[in-house]
């Protein structure tokens, strides 16, 4: 079976489509595609492809938050993408890619929510972080990650007046100062190996995915997969994630 | 129907620059989702969208299997930075509609009678909507059930016509369609000459509503060939 064949292959440290362990696919990021959108970002990781839009509203703060603005990250796991997703509400998989997305950049501070206080207790800028997979190829976390502060980076603000938001006039750009990026490192047997393709996917034991801010602080973990890790699991994945993570980000303009 | 009162054509000139019976740029490209067993990507001007096909696959659960055909399942969603504000996402009473009419403007040009018990799946996400979504979906659905092998009777060509500003007009953009006096979305079977969808909205003579008819169906041979030129691209290499 084409499963017992990918296991067999990461124990001789090989995988189907040739990549070396350590090897992420071939990167593509292209920002501002979406022109009804404030920002927007296409990321292609192989054959994975996301869409992210970034759209801005405005809205009332948390009271907890009342001088900040707000993140709210959605995943839509469209059956465009895949086979195995059908339409209907978010399931599990597209909550939890979503959280892991919202988390990296919530937790790096990427996003100076405080700038997005329009009138304290009142009036915030809500930002609408909308991740759509186009083609569901393995590794949907780390390409919509990368897609959404691509998105972010490349987000405006519109000009609000009297109470009224003037879509196609720009007061500046969106206040990013971080870019977070995540790295999945998934483990088969002894082996760990990142950016795993869907057939990979499938088979792996267990998932961390790590984000990573460029000053190397971890903002996000996430274990997925039904297997445990060890301690020396979990720091050789740290390291190949803060390592790896350089790379990602080299995209991010 | 009329929001504002901007004019939409200015010395025979649309807002985009365009005549009144020129249509957008067109892209087409099939193959792009590889999860999918046919796909295509098409962008009619500032209007994006793309189109998974899947099957035909065994229908479950087995009381909604038809004996005698193929079960055609079409799903259309508009995502929600697609438009200027934010879509909710989850399907609402418009796109429910929409993907019905896709339904029907497709399922006459699928040999569906050769697949029973099955069922083919078509979704369309629209990325970015500019006005024609949804002959821009047709047109998208047809290339994706091309491209997944799935015999067919004839490519469907969808394009939209209407009257703006008192002037017939192919091809609506957004503003116009917000604006405009009326708008036919259109989808037909070019070689066969039958038509597969007809909506209308807004207010026409009979005479236009026979004029728009024929300048769609005529235009749409342009959009028929670029469908052509997209399924053989796609196999060009291996030629």
């Amino acid at each position: 079976m084409f499963t017992n064949y990918v296991l067999e292959l990461i124990k001789e440290e090989k995988r189907v489509d040739n990549r070396a362990l350590d090897e992420l696919r071939p990167i593509k990021v292209e920002v501002g595609l979406i022109k009804k959108a404030e920002g927007s970002a296409r990321v292609k990781l192989g054959d994975t492809e996301v869409m992210v839009g970034v759209k801005l509203d405005v809205g009332e703060p948390f009271p907890d938050t009342p001088d900040q603005g707000i993140l709210i990250t959605s995943a839509e796991l469209s059956p465009v993408a895949s086979p195995d997703f059908e339409p209907g509400p978010p399931g599990e998989d597209a909550i939890e890619l979503a959280r892991v997305v919202d988390r990296s950049i919530r937790e790096s501070k990427a996003i100076e929510l405080e700038k997005l206080c329009i009138e304290e207790g009142e009036k915030v800028w809500m930002v609408f972080v909308d991740i759509q997979v186009v083609n569901h190829r393995g590794n949907l976390i780390d390409a919509s990650t990368l897609g959404a502060v691509a998105a972010l980076l490349n987000a405006k603000i519109p000009k609000y007046e009297d109470g009224k938001i003037i879509r196609d006039e720009f007061k500046g750009k969106l206040p990013v100062v971080h870019q977070p990026v995540s790295v999945t490192v998934a483990k088969i047997g002894d082996k760990l190996f990142i950016d795993p393709y869907i057939d990979e996917e499938k088979v792996a034991e267990a998932m961390l995915t790590i984000g990573v801010r460029e000053d190397n602080v971890i903002c996000a973990m996430q274990k997925r997969g039904s297997t445990p890790l060890t301690f020396e699991e979990i720091e050789k994945a740290l390291d190949i994630a803060i390592k790896k993570s350089k790379e990602l980000r080299k995209h991010l303009k | 129907m009329r929001k504002s009162e901007e004019p939409l054509i200015i010395n025979g000139k649309r807002l985009d620059g365009r005549k009144p019976n020129e249509i957008r740029e067109i892209e087409m490209r099939v193959g792009v989702v590889s999860s999918a067993n046919g796909s295509a990507y098409v962008r009619f001007g500032n209007t994006i969208v793309v189109a998974s096909v899947y099957g035909p696959r065994i229908l479950h659960p087995r009381h909604l299997q038809d004996l005698e055909k193929a079960v055609v399942n079409c799903r259309y969603t508009m995502v929600p930075f697609s438009v200027e504000d934010r879509a909710r996402p989850g399907p609402d009473r418009r796109s429910i509609e929409i993907s019905k009419v896709m339904r029907l403007a497709l399922e006459p040009a699928i040999f569906v009678e050769d697949f029973p018990r099955t069922v083919i799946d078509i979704y369309v996400d629209v990325l970015q909507a500019d006005g024609s979504t949804r002959v821009t979906s047709i047109n998208a659905a047809s290339l994706a059930l091309a491209d997944a092998g799935i015999p067919m009777r004839d490519l469907v060509v969808g394009l939209s016509g209407g009257k703006v500003d008192g002037i017939l007009v192919l091809d609506l953009i957004g503003k116009e369609d917000n604006n405009c006096d009326a708008d036919v979305p259109m989808a037909f079977m070019p070689n066969k000459n039958k038509i597969t969808l007809l909506q209308m909205d807004g207010e026409l003579t009979k005479d236009e509503v026979k004029k728009i008819i024929k300048m769609v169906m005529d235009a749409g041979k342009k959009v028929y060939e670029k469908q052509k030129e997209a399924l053989l691209a796609k196999y060009k290499e291996v030629i």
